[in-house]
């Protein structure tokens, strides 16, 4: 940690949020397809706890644990997204045509290609919020 | 600085050497070549009458399909785009010798002859256009090629912007053409003949597919971009714009004659603008002195003509003209890549200063003396043949023969007098003392000269068997472009003396005689008139270009002061005036129910803490209480989502409202004092455009929730979400899959503009990049 954080309370309660606010996260974006959630609400949680951290630390300790750049999230968020648009293509079906497998990862439940196209939705609202939010606390 | 450094280490491998010296040419041509071959394979079947089709499904729901047609009109211009392709392949190694960017010129010449092969085989009336388009795109690349030249850019923007326009024309005419004839198969048109003429949309179909045909054929008042493309290096000039491209829009005349043709609107247009361009293009020809100039506008004339011919119609028309084009594209291409080793070998293209070049490039010279004796119609070549039967067509025009006859003997003199000026003076010796050229002149390297050769050589082969080699495209050509079946008997000489004949010895003996006495005069009175005729065009447009870029100034400075509050205020005013505008005269507003259905006291209460949230917003002293205010309001939102059962609205309301307050706390104590500064009267319009937009979002929920013509969509998307898309979050559903495509288009907008303000934000630029791009725009406005 570069600076003493400006409160300790408030220091403290974001390292011990933060993992929580990702798990949440996660839950919502794979819940999203039968219960409420997705890729979008779970991506703003994950922004929402990142900038959580960099305003109780600073932007460059939430850069440090983010590891990825966040421009670099939204790149390969879309191509994600293209590709699972795409898969349905080698078939033969139209752009986009939703794939099911039959079998069910455990715990996770069905992965198909909408449930791709979420996570790469997730991605990339991460990336978008998180590099405004960064860009904009550093300047 | 760095990338020349790795080009030149590139080129001393052996490989690269050896390309950069032409060896690249030979290879390349193969390809070419087995298309010609192939494409020649296909002439029996052709010339018996048979039509191939081939068709791919490609987006059903339009009607489109990627569909081709081999007949006779198609596989002349095949045969002739592929076999002076391979030529012209060929002779780009040679002449290109030594040029870095090789690869790129052959990308370039190989993306544009992919084009031109689809455009002219395509069978759909939109897989014609993809392709007409892709011709416009890769010849504004091979003629702005030497970009590090400002006149090569301008040049190439100049025929992008021409040939553009016009594309974005015939998109709609052939859209139009589409609806009308119910069919956008092109060989299914010919029988919808009366339908289309009919339609009541034949008049705006017409305008809009002679736009797009005569800004790509260089027909009045489009021609001057044609000369300006010169400043292609000569391959393209040979390939592009003398022989393929530019006979496109002559290629579309052609191939919608049966849908289109055979009205007096189509004869007369053009009959008319194809005699107005060939008369000028021939008269502003020989007062030229630059050889690619001359030939320039020679072509500018051989395309008047073609279309002129096209308007004429009837049997003898389109024979003419389909024995013109190829008359016309053998000896024009050939003519270009003579005046090509011309410059490569001494330097200098200027007429007035080269001759006696004979002697040191023979094969060349006798190349260019046949191209040039068919280009004056002389027999045994085939531009004789070209020849009568064009005069036999005027003479036997449906109106005004005499005047399109006389209009067409005096191009053809000023086209004898051309075809000297290019293949004869820089030859022979004038008699006056020679000019030295930059370079001591020499004949060029094989590739060269063998296009020229081989052009020239066809001329008088096809003059002298046309019988057996013309007569059969020819026929099916014709029989394509009328719709009908012809019997065509081409000859060589006329067995009898005709009118037509007699005018072809006339012109012949004019042309001899302007050529050796009359070109003085003609240089001067081409001299006179070329501010009106050569260069008003080119200024008139570059006016029309400059006053486009002084209203699209005006207008950004109208819109984008560069102040947010000026952004809001236009944005939030443009959908207010457009939504009120639909709402008022749309919708029926008497459907509205204000009070149906009771409130509940925790609603109320909501309202309420909303309501004074706003209050506070408005009379806030400093931007904590603003913000607090703000988000009073929003997470008032976020219950109100929560009363009415939206979880997923919620859950995103609520995110969004905790990362602004983030948001603004980051950026809170950088913003300047919060003064009021601006005006009461400002305020005043702030508050009504607000409230404005505020009763009309409440007008279109209210009207949405009243009206019955949108509910079917909700049991819809909820029968359908498990069902088809397998997911009971039917929200969610609709976002990954249903609209999934929206989703897409919406992440990728939000990644742009997340890059947007990262580079607003990270971007200091240096006063100096500022000048540049000052600078930079000032080169622009030019133009």
């Amino acid at each position: 940690m570069k600076r003493r954080p400006a409160s300790v309370i408030f220091a403290t309660g974001a390292r011990y949020i933060l993992p929580l606010m990702l798990l949440f996260a996660f839950f919502i974006l794979l819940r999203g397809h039968n219960e409420p959630g997705g890729g979008f609400i779970g991506g703003l949680v994950v922004a929402c706890g990142f900038a959580l951290f960099a305003l109780a630390y600073s932007v460059a300790d939430a850069r440090q644990i983010l590891r990825v750049d966040p421009i670099q999230l939204i790149g390969w968020g879309l191509l994600l997204a293209l590709l699972s648009g795409l898969l349905s293509l080698l078939l033969g079906l139209p752009f986009m045509t939703g794939l099911w497998p039959d079998f069910a990862i455990p715990a996770i439940g069905k992965v198909g290609t909408p449930t791709i196209f979420d996570v790469a939705v997730f991605l990339v609202v991460i990336g978008v919020v998180l590099n405004v939010v960064f860009s904009l606390a550093e300047s | 600085m760095a990338q020349s450094e790795i080009t030149q280490a590139d080129s001393q491998s052996p490989l690269m050497a050896w390309a950069m010296r032409g060896g690249i040419g030979w290879v390349l041509s193969i390809l070419p070549l087995s298309l010609t071959l192939y494409f020649a394979s296909l002439l029996p079947t052709i010339t018996s009458g048979t039509v191939l089709r081939v068709s791919y499904t490609w987006i059903p729901s339009l009607g489109v399909d990627f569909a081709f047609i081999v007949d006779g009109l198609s596989l002349t211009f095949v045969l002739l785009v592929l076999g002076i392709g391979t030529l012209v392949v060929l002779y780009a190694g040679g002449y290109m010798a030594g040029d870095r960017q090789i690869g790129r010129f052959y990308l370039y010449l190989f993306l544009f002859m992919g084009a031109m092969v689809g455009l002219v085989l395509a069978d759909n009336l939109i897989t014609l256009f993809v392709f007409w388009e892709l011709t416009s795109i890769s010849s504004y690349l091979l003629i702005g090629y030497k970009h590090a030249y400002y006149s090569s850019r301008s040049s190439a923007l100049q025929a992008l912007l021409i040939t553009g326009a016009g594309g974005l024309a015939l998109l709609a005419g052939l859209v139009l053409l589409g609806i009308a004839a119910e069919t956008q198969t092109i060989s299914e048109l010919g029988s919808r003949h009366e339908l289309i003429v009919n339609s009541g949309l034949y008049a705006p179909i017409l305008i809009l597919v002679l736009i797009g045909a005569f800004t790509k054929s260089a027909q009045f008042p489009f021609q001057f971009w044609l000369p300006g493309a010169m400043a292609a290096p000569t391959p393209v000039s040979a390939y592009l714009h003398s022989a393929t491209m530019v006979k496109a829009g002559v290629f579309l005349l052609a191939r919608l004659n049966p849908a289109l043709g055979d009205t007096p609107a189509w004869q007369i247009t053009l009959t008319v603008f194809g005699a107005i361009t060939m008369a000028l293009g021939a008269y502003l020809a020989v007062s030229q002195t630059d050889l690619k100039r001359i030939l320039a506008f020679t072509t500018v004339s051989s395309l008047g003509t073609l279309v002129m011919l096209i308007g004429i119609g009837g049997e003898h028309g389109i024979v003419a003209m389909m024995v013109f084009l190829i008359v016309h594209s053998l000896y024009k291409g050939c003519l270009f890549m003579v005046a090509g080793n011309i410059d490569h070998e001494t330097g200098s293209r200027d007429v007035s200063i080269l001759s006696g070049l004979r002697r040191e490039m023979p094969i060349t010279f006798g190349a260019a003396a046949l191209a040039a004796l068919s280009m004056a119609g002389l027999p045994p070549l085939l531009g004789f043949v070209g020849k009568e039967l064009i005069y036999e067509s005027t003479l036997d025009a449906r109106f005004a023969a005499a005047a399109v006859t006389t209009v067409a003997v005096a191009s053809n003199i000023l086209m004898i007098v051309a075809a000297g000026m290019v293949a004869v003076r820089p030859f022979l010796p004038t008699g006056t003392t020679r000019h030295s050229t930059p370079r001591h002149p020499h004949e060029p390297p094989i590739s060269m000269w063998l296009g020229p050769a081989v052009l020239a050589t066809l001329s008088a082969v096809f003059g002298l068997f046309v019988v057996q080699v013309m007569q059969p495209i020819v026929t099916q050509g014709a029989a394509a472009i009328l719709g009908e079946a012809v019997e065509v008997k081409l000859k060589l000489l006329p067995t009898s003396i005709t009118g037509y004949f007699l005018l072809s010895v006339l012109t012949i003996a004019l042309g001899i005689v302007s050529y050796l006495y009359a070109r003085p005069a003609l240089m001067q009175a081409g001299k006179a008139t070329r501010g009106a005729l050569e260069d008003g065009f080119v200024n008139g447009f570059t006016d029309l270009v400059n006053n486009t870029q002084a209203f699209a100034r005006w207008i950004t400075r109208a819109l984008q002061s560069g102040y947010l509050r000026r952004y809001v205020l236009i944005t939030i005013g443009a959908v207010v005036s457009v939504a009120s505008a639909a709402l008022l005269t749309r919708a029926d507003l008497s459907a509205i129910r204000l009070f149906d259905t009771p409130l509940f006291l925790w609603e109320t209460a909501t309202i309420l803490v909303i309501l004074a949230g706003v209050a506070l917003v408005l009379r806030a002293r400093s931007r904590l209480t603003a913000i607090a205010g703000l988000g009073t309001v929003g997470f008032g939102i976020t219950l109100i989502f929560f009363f009415f059962g939206a979880p997923d609205l919620v859950m995103t309301q609520f995110s969004v409202e905790t990362l602004s307050v983030l948001l603004f706390i980051l950026i809170l104590y950088r913003l300047p004092i919060f003064t009021t500064i601006s005006h009461r009267y400002s305020r005043l319009r702030d508050g009504i455009v607000a409230g404005l937009a505020g009763l009309l979002m409440t007008m279109i929920t209210l009207l949405t929730i009243a009206g019955e013509e949108l509910k079917p969509l909700t049991p819809f998307y909820a029968e359908a979400s498990y069902v088809e898309a397998r997911g009971r979050n039917v929200v969610n559903v609709i976002l990954v899959d249903f609209r999934g495509i929206d989703t897409m288009g919406e992440i990728t907008v939000l990644g742009i503009a997340s890059l947007g303000i990262y580079l607003l934000l990270t971007l200091r630029l240096a006063p100096a990049d500022g000048q540049a791009e000052a600078e930079d725009s000032t080169g622009k406005e030019q133009l």
